[in-house]
C-alpha cells in the first residue's frame, strides 16, 4: 500500500497535462527588471547598489538584514535605474531594484557549463555559508531561508532529509520536468544537503501522479546509498512540509512553535535541492527558476526558466497571451495561489506557478449558509475545526480563534474547496491567522 | 395527627435556620457598592457602545462616580450635556471636550477612481485589506465592503450605492470612534464637528506619490503643498506626500478649497469662495458656470443626508 498522510486532504484534479509534457524552456531576458528586496519569509534585505550602478548577472545586489532574510542577486547585468516602491502582484508597494538590462554578463567565478560535478568534499559549516551566500530560499513557495533551515540548533539533531517532489498543487509541473531534466544534479543537491545536517538517510517523495519522475530518480539512483525515492498515494496537500514528514516518515510534528526539526525531519523542495547543487558546486547564485505557465484554455502552456524580475505579463505572452472572457491569474497554483491584480509582477523565488483561470473556473461560487455538513472538518489535513475557526474570526473573537489552533492552520485550502456551500472559509482563517500572530507577537515583545 | 404536626414543625425549623443563615452570608459577603453609580449609569445614554474606552455603560459610571478628576472620561454619545448633568450630580467639574463627527476620507467614487478589477470574495474590508490592494488602484482609500457599517451601533453610516464609499450621517454620528477601529485602512477620523455640520477636510489618506495617485484615482490628495501655502492658520501639514488639515487650527476660511488642482479638499455645508481669475473682463460671464458644478457637489452631502433623516424619522 503506498503512503500518504492520516488525516484529511482532499483529490482536485491535477491538471498537469496541459504543462507536464513542455520541456523546461529558456525565457527571453527582458529589458528591464523589477527585484523586489522582500522574496522570502523574514526581514527584507537591505539594498547595496544605488540609482546609477552597474551590475552583472550574479551580482550582490541586496544583502540579508539578520538571521531570517536571504541574500539577493542581479539576475540580469545592466544599469540600476531605480531603488523604489513599486506595485507588486496584489497591487501593494514594496521596495524594489530596478535594473535596465544591458547584454548578459555574468560575474566571474560562475560555472555556468553543463558539465556535472559530483564530488563535493565541503564541511557541513563551509556548504550553509555557500547557501546562504547565493541567498538560496525554499522554491516551493514558501520562501523559507534555506540556510536557516540548515542550521540546526544545538540540543537538536536531524535524522533524515526529505526531498519534496510531490507537488501537491493541481496545475503547477515545475518540479517534475525539473525532476525529470534536472534528476543528476537533484541528486548531487542531495548529497550535499545530506552533508549539510549530517545525515545517512534521504528520502525523495514523489506522489504517484508523476510515474515518469518516480522511474527516472530511481534508475538514476540504482545503487547510492542512504537515497530512496517514496511513492506516495496522490492527495492534496501531501507537499506541505507537515504532511510529507507524516506520509514519509510516520512522524506527527506538533503544533507551532514547533518546527519539523523536533522530529528529527528536514525537508527542502526538489528545485532547491536542485539550486543547492547549483550555489555549491558551481557558485551560482539564485537568479532564475521554472516558473509553469498554464490554464485550460491558455494557447501553449510551458515551463520556462525565467530570470527574476520578468514581468509575469512577459510569461503569459510568450505562451500566447491571456484567453479571452473573465479571466483571474494566479501567482501559485488554484489552492493556494494568490490572484493577481498587477500583470507586471516580476517572478521571484517563490513563484512556481502562473494559472489562469478562465471562464467559469475564474469566479467564485455564490456563498450560501453553512449547513453543518463537517465536509471541512474531514478535509482538514491538521485536524482543525475550518467552519468554526471561520466564524469565530468573522466575529473577532480572537481568543476563541485562537484557542481553536488557528496558528497551525496552513492555508492550503482544502476547507474551501470542499465547501458545499461556497463559504470563503479560508479568506476568514488567513485574517484570524494573521491577527492571532500579530496579538502573539506583542504579547511576545511584552514579555 | 402527630406526624402532621411534627411535618409543620420541622419544616418552620428548617425555614427559620436557612433565613438566618442566608441574612448572615448576604451581611457578610455584601458588596459595598455606590448608590450613585447605579444613578449616573441612568443618566448615560445606555448604548454600551464602548467609545469611552470602557467595557460599558455601567464600567464607566463606577470610573466617574470613583475617581476625583474626571476630566479625562467622556461620553461622546452623551455629549456635553450628559456630562454636565452627571457632573453636577456628582459635584465635580464637568470634562469639557469640543463635538466631534466621524469624517471619511477618501473622495474615490466609481467615477474618479476606476475600478481595475474585480473581488469576489467574503465581502469585508477586513479580509480584502489583508488579501490586496482591493478593487482599485488606490491601496489606501475606502473599500466599501462595510466594516465600518457593520461596526456602528447607532445606524449613522452607509456606504453609498453610487459612490461606493461609506458615508456618515452627521446628525446621528455620535463620535464613539468604532468605526475608526473598524476600518482597516484608517480613512475614517474623528474630527472637530461644526455647526450645521459644516466641515473642511482633506479627503484622501493616500500617501503615495503624486503620479502615483493621479493614475489610481482623480480625486487623491497629490502632496502639492499649495493648499499649506495659502493657509494663514498654519492648520495644513504636509506629511508622506498627504496633506492634512488640523481641525481644531482650521477656521474654515476655504482659501485652501480653491487652491486644489485634483479637489480632494472637501467643503461641506458651505459655499465655496469665488474663483480668481486671471481676466476680469471674462470673469462674468463663465463664472456661475465655473461655479455651478462646485457648488451642488459641496451641497449634496447636505442634501442627501437631509431627505434620509427625514424617512427614518
Amino acid at each position: 500500500m503506498m503512503r500518504t498522510f492520516p488525516i484529511g486532504g482532499v483529490h482536485p484534479s491535477d491538471n498537469k497535462k496541459w504543462s507536464s509534457n513542455s520541456a523546461i524552456e529558456q525565457m527571453d531576458l527582458p529589458d528591464v527588471v523589477n527585484v523586489p528586496l522582500s522574496q522570502h519569509i523574514g526581514a527584507p534585505a537591505t539594498p547595496k547598489v544605488a540609482k546609477g550602478d552597474k551590475v552583472r548577472v550574479g551580482d550582490l545586489i541586496a544583502e540579508a538584514t539578520g538571521f531570517m532574510s536571504a541574500n539577493i542577486h542581479a539576475p540580469v547585468s545592466g544599469t540600476v535605474t531605480a531603488v523604489d516602491m513599486q506595485p507588486n502582484g496584489q497591487g501593494l508597494r514594496q521596495m524594489m531594484i530596478t535594473i535596465r538590462r544591458e547584454g548578459d554578463e555574468w560575474a566571474e567565478g560562475i560555472d555556468r557549463s553543463d558539465t556535472i560535478v559530483e564530488n563535493c568534499e565541503l564541511t557541513s559549516r563551509e556548504i550553509i555559508d555557500r547557501i546562504k551566500a547565493a541567498g538560496i530560499v525554499g522554491m516551493g513557495g514558501a520562501t523559507f531561508p534555506t540556510h536557516v533551515k540548515l542550521s540546526i540548533p544545538d540540543g537538536k539533531h536531524a535524522e533524515a532529509l526529505i526531498i519534496n517532489g510531490v507537488e501537491c498543487e493541481p496545475y503547477l509541473t515545475s518540479d517534475y520536468r525539473t525532476m525529470l531534466e534536472r534528476g543528476r544534479e537533484l541528486i548531487i543537491g542531495t548529497k550535499i544537503l545530506m552533508r549539510a545536517v549530517n545525515v545517512g538517510k534521504a528520502y525523495i517523495g514523489v506522489e504517484s501522479n508523476k510515474p515518469d519522475a518516480i522511474k527516472h530518480l530511481r534508475s538514476l539512483l540504482d545503487g547510492t546509498e542512504g537515497i530512496s525515492v517514496v511513492k506516495l498515494k496522490t492527495k492534496y496537500p501531501q507537499g506541505g512540509e507537515k504532511q510529507l514528514i507524516a506520509a514519509v516518515l510516520g512522524l506527527r510534528v506538533p503544533p507551532p512553535p514547533a518546527l519539523p526539526i523536533d522530529v528529527g525531519a528536514v525537508v527542502c523542495n526538489a528545485s532547491t535541492a536542485v539550486a543547492v547543487y547549483e550555489a555549491v558546486q558551481k557558485n551560482k547564485p539564485l537568479v532564475e527558476r521554472v516558473v509553469t505557465v498554464t490554464g485550460k484554455h491558455m494557447r501553449e502552456p510551458k515551463n520556462l526558466l525565467a530570470r527574476f524580475g520578468t514581468p509575469v505579463e512577459a510569461l503569459v505572452a510568450k505562451c500566447g497571451g491571456l484567453p479571452e472572457g473573465d479571466v483571474r491569474v494566479l501567482n501559485g497554483g488554484p489552492m493556494m495561489g494568490r490572484p493577481l491584480v498587477n500583470l507586471g509582477m516580476p517572478v521571484m523565488k517563490g513563484c512556481s506557478g502562473i494559472v489562469v483561470m478562465s471562464g467559469a473556473d475564474a469566479l467564485r461560487g455564490r456563498e450560501s449558509a453553512c449547513i453543518k455538513c463537517a465536509k471541512c472538518v474531514e478535509a482538514c489535513p491538521m485536524g482543525l475545526e475550518p467552519y468554526l475557526l471561520s466564524k469565530l474570526s468573522r466575529r473577532k473573537d480572537w481568543e476563541s480563534v485562537e484557542r481553536g489552533d488557528v496558528v497551525s492552520c496552513i492555508e492550503c485550502g482544502s476547507c474551501q474547496y470542499t465547501c458545499p456551500a461556497n463559504i470563503p472559509l479560508l479568506d476568514y482563517i488567513r485574517l484570524g491567522k494573521q491577527t492571532v500572530m500579530g496579538i502573539i507577537r506583542t504579547r511576545n515583545a511584552k514579555k | 395527627m402527630n406526624t402532621l404536626v411534627f411535618t409543620i414543625l420541622t419544616l418552620c425549623v428548617l425555614g427559620v435556620v436557612s433565613a438566618l443563615v442566608l441574612y448572615w452570608v448576604a451581611q457578610k459577603f455584601k458588596v459595598e457598592e455606590d448608590p450613585r453609580v447605579d444613578d449616573v449609569e441612568k443618566m448615560l445614554p445606555g448604548a454600551n457602545c464602548g467609545g469611552c474606552g470602557f467595557a460599558g455603560c455601567r464600567a464607566f459610571a463606577s470610573a466617574m462616580v470613583s475617581s476625583d478628576d474626571i476630566s479625562d472620561l467622556y461620553c461622546a454619545v452623551g455629549g456635553a450635556d450628559c456630562m454636565k448633568r452627571i457632573a453636577d450630580y456628582l459635584g465635580k467639574a464637568a470634562p469639557v471636550k469640543e463635538p466631534l463627527v466621524a469624517t471619511v476620507r477618501c473622495g474615490g467614487t466609481c467615477e474618479k477612481r476606476p475600478r481595475t478589477n474585480s473581488y469576489v470574495g467574503a465581502s469585508s474590508c477586513a479580509v480584502v485589506s489583508s488579501l490586496y490592494v482591493g478593487e482599485t488602484g488606490c491601496a489606501y482609500g475606502c473599500l466599501g465592503y462595510g466594516d465600518c457599517v457593520a461596526a456602528c451601533a447607532f445606524d449613522a453610516i452607509r456606504i453609498n450605492p453610487e459612490t461606493g464609499i461609506a458615508e456618515v450621517d452627521a446628525d446621528k454620528c455620535t463620535a464613539c470612534g468604532a468605526c475608526v477601529k473598524a476600518c482597516p485602512k484608517g480613512v475614517i477620523e474623528l474630527r472637530k464637528k461644526w455647526p450645521k455640520n459644516r466641515a473642511i477636510y482633506v479627503s484622501c489618506v493616500s500617501r503615495d506619490k503624486g503620479p502615483v495617485v493621479m493614475k489610481a484615482c482623480k480625486a487623491g490628495c497629490i502632496g502639492c503643498g499649495k493648499c499649506a501655502k495659502v493657509c494663514e492658520f498654519g492648520a495644513i501639514t504636509i506629511e508622506n506626500n498627504l496633506a492634512y488639515i488640523d481641525p481644531f487650527k482650521c477656521r474654515l476660511c476655504r482659501k485652501c478649497v480653491n487652491e486644489c488642482p485634483t479637489g480632494a479638499i472637501k467643503l461641506v455645508g458651505l459655499a465655496p469662495l469665488p474663483k480668481k481669475t486671471a481676466e476680469p473682463a471674462a470673469a462674468a460671464a463663465p463664472k456661475p458656470a465655473a461655479e455651478k458644478p462646485a457648488a451642488p457637489a459641496a451641497n449634496k452631502a447636505a442634501v442627501s443626508a437631509e431627505p434620509e433623516t427625514a424617512e427614518k424619522k
